[in-house]
């Protein structure tokens, strides 16, 4: 199993009430900040649209293929459909890409053409004569002449006998040759990922492809791509829906409360029916909570751009100030001792960590004045740089982190068993580590966030506490990372475990105080940022 | 040996072309196989911001043309540069609309000149598109590789 299946892992947890684990005790509990959803599945949503194509197709007395195409053009809306379709059936038909209801090949198969009939004998071609004008303005008149018919597309020359077999033409009249056609929608299809707003082929003709149509011409393979580029469409047509982005799930994600206006105010966190945990509101496979989606995507283009810069600051090791050895970090705690010289310092500022346990702790806050003086004589696109690689790297620190405490987990599981085995413990006392990492894990991600957050964050009176809550929930998580990184022997295990399972509770406490000030700060109003949200 | 269908097709616009001839500043220079095309296109009359100038516009046709539009590109040489417009890169690659969602099989080499002329003659001030450099330090030689998409500075 490798290690990014293990945080999928530990990213279930109680905002939702899909909440099934045996370990956990509380209840979920329903915050202003959650939003209500539901999970379904891919049949579900199959029958989501079958359901409303049959109910518009009964209303309007029309065929399954032209109830669906209308309600892919008013974007599955029913009720803003049947509003303008009684307002005007023809131009609701003709804005989708259908044919007017007047219009005779409106109800009937494409496939025959208007005027041509099989009776009529094949002649003699006389579009040879005809003088060639450019293929753009050449108008398709030789089919209403009962003559021969040259696609336009690949040049070939039809007999009339042959042109309600071998070509076509949707409602609009444009007439091409069923290969030409068939070569046209494969590439749509299966090149371009194109479904519901497959056009004819004449220039500027915004006529649509039926599905009946498409699924005459094509081979069932491509049939079956196109289904799939169907669903996925009505899936992103509506608001309502995204699909669950984790791989291999194919569930929809059903919410009413979070449309893009809200996503100023809230972060509307979901967990799939899969276990994993999204954002409705962006898409991202993951909780990014509590920044605001706009912010995040902000921060990932900056961090994007500012890649060469950063990959540095990601690399795993660091010089020991003191020895200049190497020290490479293998635990997610910050609290580093050089083998060589046992200098201890703190992985994220380089201080010495006698600073960092006790109460002046300053390895959260960017302090800008003082940072400003320091720096005063250095240009200002330095300083900024700086500001930003100072948030860039606790962010990253506490993503690297929560990866290497799960790795270093498997360890002490390892060690753990061999002592339940040897009869030192039972099952039910070794499960208190593993919760311990859950929790350990799940506050860096949230912290992680949290540097997001107070990177676009302006200073104002509020911003204090939101340092204060940031602060104690780093603290308490270094000390739990720190616990949780001591070897598990029989004789201090008990010890060990009391003092593992309180500071879990405390960074549990501290992470709840954190995400639900910063949550309701945003429906409050009390956050103001740098940019525009 | 059967004639593939972009040939045919090909074969078919050159013969138009040497019957009815090309617009008022287009001008076919090189056509001497049915694979790359080069058309020379100035804009005519006073009013336009590229008076006086001459582009060369190399049309490259693949063997899924017409259903499939071909990679068009202003060439960049010695002798020819690509005009200074906000929807041409500095290394030839233009971002049209008909090069793209709005391509017609039923369009031609022709109507492509004609479509990239008149997008010359509305020009009203001469610069590179915004992020031209960026784009230009990353594109792919084809300018069918690249997604197009309307800029987004916002970020
Ligand atoms: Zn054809
Ligand atoms: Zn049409
Ligand atoms: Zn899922
Ligand atoms: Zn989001
Ligand atoms: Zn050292
Ligand atoms: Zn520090």
């Amino acid at each position: 199993m490798s290690s990014d299946e293990d945080a999928n892992d530990y990213f279930e947890y109680e905002d939702d009430g899909f909440e099934d684990d045996e370990m956990d005790q509380e209840a979920p509990v329903k915050k202003d900040y959650d939003v209500a959803y539901n999970v379904k599945t891919l049949s579900q949503v199959i029958d989501m649209q079958k359901k409303a194509i049959a109910n518009i197709q009964t209303v309007l007395e029309l065929d399954a293929s032209t109830a669906a195409i209308l309600l892919r053009h008013f974007g599955w809306n029913s009720e803003k459909l049947q509003e303008q379709f009684f307002n005007d059936p023809s131009k609701a038909l003709t804005d989708a890409g259908l044919s007017p209801p007047s219009s005779p090949s409106a109800h009937t198969s494409p496939l025959l053409p208007p005027t041509a009939s099989s009776s009529t004998p094949p002649r003699i071609t006389r579009s040879s004569k005809r003088v060639a004008t450019p293929a753009t303005t050449r108008s398709r008149s030789a089919v209403s002449i009962q003559t021969s018919f040259e696609c336009p597309v690949c040049c070939i020359e039809y007999p009339a006998a042959s042109l309600s077999t071998k070509t076509l033409a949707l409602g609009c009249g444009h007439r091409f040759c069923r290969d030409c056609w068939v070569e046209y929608v494969v590439g749509k299809i299966r090149t371009d990922g194109e479904s519901a707003k497959i056009q004819c082929m004449e220039n500027g003709c915004h006529r649509i492809v039926k599905g009946s149509l498409i699924d005459q011409l094509v081979d069932p393979d491509t049939s079956q791509r196109y289904r799939k580029l169907l669903n996925e469409a009505f899936v992103s047509d509506t608001a309502t829906l995204r699909w669950c982005p984790h791989p291999g799930c194919e569930n929809v994600i059903e919410c009413s409360q979070a449309p893009p206006r809200m996503l100023n105010q809230i972060v509307p966190t979901v967990t799939c029916g899969c276990g994993n945990e999204l954002c409705f509101g962006c898409g991202f496979a993951a909780s990014h909570r509590p920044v605001l989606c706009k912010l995040v995507k902000l921060w990932q283009k900056k961090c994007a751009d500012d890649s060469e810069t950063a990959n540095w600051l990601q690399a795993n090791t660091k010089e020991c100030i003191k020895c200049q050895s190497t020290i490479e970090k293998n635990g997610g705690c910050n609290h580093m001792t050089c083998k060589k010289c046992k200098w201890e310092f703190c992985w994220v500022c380089m201080g010495p960590w006698s600073e960092h346990g006790t109460a002046w702790y300053q390895c959260n806050r960017y302090d800008e004045k003082s940072g400003m003086d320091a720096r005063d004589s250095q240009a200002k696109s330095r300083a900024s740089l700086e500001r930003y690689l100072h948030y860039f790297n606790r962010w990253a620190n506490h993503e690297l982190s929560a990866k290497l405490d799960a790795d270093f987990y498997k360890n002490t599981e390892k060690k753990m068993e061999a002592m339940q085995q040897s009869g030192n413990l039972s099952w039910i006392e070794v499960q208190f580590a593993k919760q311990a990492v859950d929790t350990v894990i799940r506050a860096r991600i949230t912290l992680k966030w949290s540097y997001c957050m107070a990177f676009y964050l302006k200073r104002n009176n509020q911003t204090e506490l939101f340092e204060d809550n940031q602060r104690d929930l780093e603290r308490a998580v270094e000390n739990l990372g720190y616990l949780l990184e001591q070897n598990p022997e029989p004789d201090s295990i008990s010890k060990l475990r009391a003092d593992i399972t309180n500071q879990s509770a405390y960074v549990q406490k501290r992470h709840d105080i954190l995400m639900d000030d910063t949550l309701k700060g945003y429906l409050e109003r009390r956050w103001e940022f740098s940019v525009d949200i | 040996m059967v004639l593939s269908i972009s040939s045919r097709r090909l074969m078919k616009e050159l013969k138009e072309i040497e019957t009815k001839g090309t617009p008022p500043g287009i001008q076919l220079l090189k056509a001497d196989d049915m694979e790359t095309w080069i058309f020379l296109i100035s804009v005519l009359g006073d009013e336009t911001v590229y008076k006086g100038e001459t582009f060369a516009l190399k049309l490259k046709f693949e063997p899924g043309y017409p259903i499939d539009y071909p990679q068009v590109t202003f060439l960049s040489d010695d002798q020819y540069q690509p005009p200074l417009h906000p929807h041409v890169y500095s290394n030839g690659h233009i971002c049209a609309s008909i090069l793209g969602s709005e391509w017609s099989p039923v369009l031609t080499a022709l109507s492509i000149c004609i479509t990239i002329q008149s997008m010359l003659a509305s020009c009203k001030k001469k610069e590179r598109p915004p992020g031209n450099d960026r784009y230009v330090r990353s594109a792919p030689l084809n300018p069918k590789l690249t997604r197009w998409a309307y800029e987004d500075d916002t970020v």
